[in-house]
């Protein structure tokens, strides 16, 4: 810098002040970072690109040769063909586990975020006797292991016969979700000015008031952040499924999925068309929100 | 509109070991422009603070009229404020951060746009209704925030520091807009700075505080001309009040070789010698030798005057003088001149106790 500053100067016309900085975007830190996130890219992207490339193949081909051959001839039609998703949706049931996934995932996802955020309002701005003392119980919840709460849970819920229903997991899920979203949601609301829920107080806003017309919306980026995991989290889970909806007319895709393998070793090309099946909505969950993970939805609301 | 009381209101914080404010008195009169000011972490705020609500008031009352607020939630005070870093909700337009408390008062909608056009018009802010507070500039936060406030028809406007974000010449002309605009409406205004000299300009009444406690209420004049205890008369004024020091004798004070006259019944109230105050502008350079020898380091030539700034080693003199003097008078850098002070128009103050004598 201390260098370029001199040549700068003796330029009258500026015309050459503009290479400096441009010259400085390629420095060998930034070549080099971009190297490193191409890579992961293709790492990342070839086998999603060979699994999707063989669930349009047909099943001799898919045996045969490896998928890349396919790039030989792409323009030939009558080799891509949609035999692999019809078999898997139809005649293996993933269709309607794709169905009962979504059942099983919207509620787990937004009951929990609901809960917490209410939860997460009262730990950061309402004032009660052993407040702080509750919050880190919350935070100590974390580091329970799962598989703990399983047997007392399939007792309690076959008390109620739930076993097997959609509230067992809504729940299951709600319940093992929430103190990780407490303890996001409120740290996230902790950041916020507190001048501004003062303001409100001034201004007139009850509690619920503040909840709904100021925090939930300035709290954006954390609750899609959270949504994001917990979608993501119960989308692929397969243990909670298993133990408490199982296999039946209410299973879920992974619970599909295992299936396929395990009634069909050798058939393994229609676990291509599976796979991609319980991928896509994943990937579109995360392409949807994440334009949420930016921060600064609270720009200019106070100054500094 | 309504007359604001404190009544020995305490606040102490959890965990503190001595009370940020330990029990205020002050009376506010309707209509009136109220400045608290003092030094840096004195407890303006604070005081503020627990008559916004915001603040439990842990022992003592606080009354807006005749209602007692001291437990009243703020939703319940009807007052507005304005915070130093603005607090406007980021995602609402300009408009409905002006509605908003109207929305909550449960005005009807119509009422609202006509309200908030007003005070946007009053304000200038028109033009910018529909934009979103991160598409303003600095200044025109500040004005959102006033039009937050003024929108309300409160009986009380709160307004810690609302300036202090602003370059200094918008500062300058945003302190007249706000206390025309206070006028105008006849709102009792209580207004937290640090800044003496808005503090100055735009109260009825100031309140001086330190550590906690009020040293002086008065008019911004009589704070100037008759400060109540040394701290008052050093923290109003700019440049600061000079204070000397000396030894006592009959018919005043000897400092170095110079001669102050102070009346004696004034020095007789003293219990362990006395400290004077001295404004710059009651210095006056000696034509002969007798006065307190300084030299001059810097001259601030305004035009109108200046102000000579110096050093001196006379015993009992603080070390540095400012002094005003007359402008174009082409004072040496370095030079030695001679200053006394003007006997009639000194503060004489208790050494001990830093009360007030004459
Ligand atoms: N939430 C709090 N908890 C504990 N102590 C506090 C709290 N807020 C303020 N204090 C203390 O109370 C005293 C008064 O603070 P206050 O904010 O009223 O000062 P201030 O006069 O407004 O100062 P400034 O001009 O810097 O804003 C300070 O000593 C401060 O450290
Ligand atoms: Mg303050």
């Amino acid at each position: 810098m201390t260098q370029a500053a001199p040549t700068v100067d003796v330029d009258p016309m500026g015309g050459e002040g503009q290479k400096p900085p441009r010259a400085q975007r390629f420095t060998l830190g930034s070549v080099v970072v971009r190297a490193t996130v191409a890579l992961l890219c293709l790492l990342w992207l070839v086998p999603t690109i060979g699994l999707l490339v063989s669930s349009f193949r047909s099943e001799e081909a898919v045996k045969e040769d490896g998928w890349w051959t396919v790039f030989a001839s792409p323009l030939e039609f009558s080799q891509w063909t949609l035999d692999s998703y019809d078999s898997v949706i139809f005649d293996q049931g993933m269709g309607s586990a794709f169905l009962n996934s979504i059942v099983v995932t919207v509620p787990a996802t937004i009951i929990p975020i609901m809960i917490a955020a209410f939860a997460a309002y009262a730990f950061t701005f309402m004032r009660f006797p052993g407040r702080d003392l509750l919050f880190i119980l919350v935070v100590g919840l974390l580091v329970v292991p799962l598989q703990v709460a399983f047997v007392p849970l399939l007792r309690l819920f076959s008390q109620y016969e739930l076993n097997g229903t959609f509230l067992a997991v809504w729940l299951a899920h709600a319940g093992f979700g929430m103190p990780l979203a407490i303890y996001i949601l409120r740290n996230y609301m902790a950041s916020l000015p507190h001048e501004i829920i003062e303001s409100a107080a001034v201004d007139g806003a009850s509690h619920f008031r503040t909840f709904w017309s100021l925090v939930v919306p300035m709290s954006v980026p954390a609750l899609a952040a959270y949504a994001i995991f917990q979608f993501l989290w119960v989308w692929n889970d397969l243990l909670v499924a298993l133990l408490f909806l199982g296999a039946g007319e209410n299973e879920v895709v992974t619970i599909n999925l295992r299936d396929l393998i395990g009634d069909l070793g050798q058939e393994w090309h229609l676990l291509t068309a599976g796979a991609f099946i319980s991928m896509v909505l994943p990937l579109a969950v995360f392409f949807a929100l994440q334009r949420y993970f930016v921060r600064g939805l609270t720009a200019g609301s106070v100054k500094g | 509109m309504a007359t604001v009381r404190f009544e020995k209101a305490q606040r102490w914080y959890p965990g503190a070991d001595t009370p940020a404010v330990p029990g205020i008195d002050l009376e506010i009169e309707d209509g009136e422009f109220m400045v608290l000011v003092g030094p840096s972490g004195c407890g303006k705020s604070t005081t503020l603070r627990m008559l916004a609500g915001l603040e439990e008031v842990n022992s003592g009352n606080v009354y807006i009229g005749d209602r007692d607020v001291t437990k009243l939630s703020p939703k319940d005070r009807d007052i507005a404020m304005v915070f130093q870093n603005y607090a406007l909700y980021p995602h609402m337009t300009v408009a409905d951060n002006m509605a908003f408390a109207l929305k909550m008062a449960k005005v009807p909608s119509e009422e609202r746009k006509v309200r908030v056009r007003e005070a946007a018009g009053i304000l200038g802010l028109t033009d910018y209704l529909d934009r979103k507070p991160k598409a303003l500039s600095g200044g025109q936060r500040q004005r959102v925030a006033m039009g937050r406030a003024i929108v309300r028809q409160p009986q009380v406007f709160l307004m810690d520091e609302p300036l202090s974000n602003l370059d200094a010449k918008m500062r300058v002309a945003t302190r007249t807009d706000i206390a025309k605009l206070q006028a105008d409406l006849g709102i009792t205004t209580v207004y937290v700075t640090h800044d003496q000299i808005e503090a100055m300009t735009m109260g009825d009444r100031v309140a001086v505080m330190n550590f906690g406690e009020l040293q002086q209420v008065d008019t911004p004049l009589s704070l100037y001309d008759r400060p109540n205890n040394r701290f008052v008369a050093g923290f109003i004024g700019s440049p600061a009040m000079n204070f000397l020091e000396g030894e006592m004798t009959d018919g005043g004070l000897r400092i170095g070789d110079y001669d102050l006259p102070v009346p004696r019944d004034v020095l007789q109230k003293a219990t362990d010698g006395v400290v004077v105050g001295v404004r710059p502008e009651h210095f006056e350079i000696a034509s002969d030798n007798n006065g307190i020898p300084i030299e001059v380091t810097l001259v601030e030539e305004l035009g109108a005057d200046a102000y000579i700034y110096g050093t001196t080693d006379v015993q009992g003199t603080p070390g540095h003088l400012v002094v005003r003097g007359l402008a174009r008078r082409d004072v040496a850098k370095g030079s030695t001149v001679y200053v006394s002070a003007d006997a009639e128009r000194i503060h004489v103050f208790d050494k001990a106790t830093e009360k007030r004598l004459n």
